[in-house]
């Protein structure tokens, strides 16, 4: 047997000496900005990733994709990535196990209803199908469920789930084929600002960047540190589990708005869960598993879905969500160090919403139009007091 | 080598799968664990791990003794959720 050839994307070797843009993290949204920066020329680029492909919170999560949000914007941008999901099969010719068996949240109080009423009417104006749901209709999409402390419920049809993975040897399969450079096991050590742009010390060597985007998740207020700058954005351990697979049963995502619970059945027909346990949060990435996740969780989902009780359980594992005061994303460039971009806070949905704000993200960088949110979701919002809450966050 | 081997029984893992992932550049134990989904069935790698981080050195040309396991993922053993319900909050367990 030989060596690891060069017929998958990660480069051999160390990173070139010089590039163009230097993009820090290779997950999600690193690689999706490297292929859209690619796909419109702009192909001298590298990725630095410090573990292996999926490694962080890009190949730990749910899978979840959903257009069911408070604020407009959310909504807005997630419509396309759902349709970018559609197409991503295709377009980057790697089966992602995209099912669209809808998002089924669960409201138990008055206020809840309250909240829900409202932000599906913003749903709705946008085009989104989201619709109220009495305690019984929602038993007529997931019959196991125990409706008996249910206020009131809303269904979209079009929200769905993926297998994330994929989006990852997709979109690092396509870039690497327009030129961009990716080097996994290969950590970012200083960054140095210079006339012409930053000088980066790497695991593998120095290499010379004109700009250099923060794409490192929970990580990335380590990684602006190097450059001097605290972002307010702090990881938080999520924890999930697997069961064993069963046979298809289970059509949308579900989720009880009150305890974060969430659950879903994968195209292998596990039922992959997750649930809210409060944690420390004192500024470290945490991703070892606890029992109290376990029974905290388990106590919900049997709750919820009696039918469950006997269904084992087959591993847990965490991811770190990269949390953002108001729950919405810190992206653009740092005011104070130029050539210095952001791509991080997304609070937990950043893997649903890398292809679109990947596709945006390469589109101003390669000189074309500036999607609105870049200014919204600046870094300088939290100095001004200009916070754009989200308050649909789950877990 | 002709012919199908299982390396993963629980996932129908074969050596080709292996192969294939290591031509692809993922090679190390977890990126192939990701890539072909050996060791996330029902005995969570306990049968398979060791024999196939062992071949996969051996085909990316690295030394068995840079070999390390992939992360243990509890439970030890498949545990029912009407099980984990059960007891009271235990509290914090191990990090």
């Amino acid at each position: 047997m030989s060596a690891p050839t060069t017929a998958g994307p990660v480069t051999a070797g160390p990173p070139k000496r010089e590039t163009e843009v230097l993009i820090v993290g290779g997950g999600i949204m690193g690689l999706a900005i490297a292929y859209h920066l690619a796909l419109r020329g702009v192909s001298d680029v590298v990725v630095l990733e410090r573990g292996y492909l999926a490694a962080g919170a890009s190949g730990r999560n749910g899978g979840g994709i959903r257009m069911q949000w408070s604020t407009e914007i959310n909504v807005l941008l997630m419509l396309e990535s759902v349709e970018l999901c559609k197409r991503f099969a295709g377009e980057l010719g790697v089966n992602v196990w995209l099912r669209q068996g809808g998002y089924l949240f669960l409201a138990q109080s008055e206020g809840e209803r309250a909240r829900m009423e409202k932000n599906v009417a913003l749903q709705n104006r946008h085009g989104v199908p989201t619709r109220m749901l009495l305690p019984e209709e929602a038993r007529g999409i997931v019959p196991e469920l125990d409706v008996s402390s249910l206020a009131a419920a809303c269904y979209n049809p079009r929200d769905g789930i993926l297998f994330p993975w994929p989006f990852l040897w997709g979109y690092a399969n396509q870039a690497a084929k327009r030129g961009v450079e990716l080097h996994t096991f290969t950590e970012v050590t200083a960054i140095e600002p210079s006339p012409a742009g930053f000088l980066v010390q790497t695991s593998k060597g120095p290499v010379r960047a004109q700009r250099v985007l923060n794409c490192a998740g929970a990580w990335s207020p380590e990684v602006a540190r190097l450059v001097g700058v605290e972002l307010p954005d702090r990881p938080h351990r999520h924890e999930i589990l697997s069961t064993e697979p069963l046979k298809p049963f289970l059509g949308p995502m579900v989720s009880v708005l009150s305890s974060g619970l969430y659950f879903s059945q994968s195209m292998r027909g596990e039922v992959v869960t997750g649930i809210t346990v409060p944690d420390l949060d004192d500024g470290s990435v945490k991703l070892g598993s606890r029992l109290r996740f376990l029974t905290t969780l388990a106590k919900e989902l049997v709750r919820v879905m009696p039918r469950l009780a006997g269904v084992k359980v087959l591993r847990q594992w965490a991811g770190p969500y990269d949390v953002s005061p108001d729950g919405s994303p810190i992206v653009g460039e740092v005011a104070t160090v130029p050539g210095f971009y952001l791509a991080c806070g997304f609070t937990g949905h950043g893997f649903m919403m890398a292809p679109v704000v990947g596709k945006y993200y390469g589109e101003w960088l390669a000189g074309g139009p500036r999607h609105p949110f870049f200014d919204r979701w600046r870094l300088g919002r939290f100095a001004e007091g200009k916070l754009e809450s989200e308050e649909m966050i789950i877990g | 080598m002709a012919g199908k081997v299982i390396v993963c029984r629980c996932e129908d893992v074969t050596q080709s799968d292996l192969d294939h992932a290591v031509a692809l550049g993922y090679s190390h134990l977890e990126e192939a664990k990701r890539y072909t989904g050996l060791g996330t069935g029902p005995c969570q790698g306990k049968e398979c791990m060791v024999a196939c981080a062992l071949y996969l050195a051996l085909a990316a040309g690295r030394p068995p003794s840079e070999v390390r396991p992939f992360t243990s993922r509890p439970p030890v053993a498949a545990i029912a959720l009407g099980t984990l319900a059960g007891p009271d909050d235990p509290g914090e367990g191990g990090g």
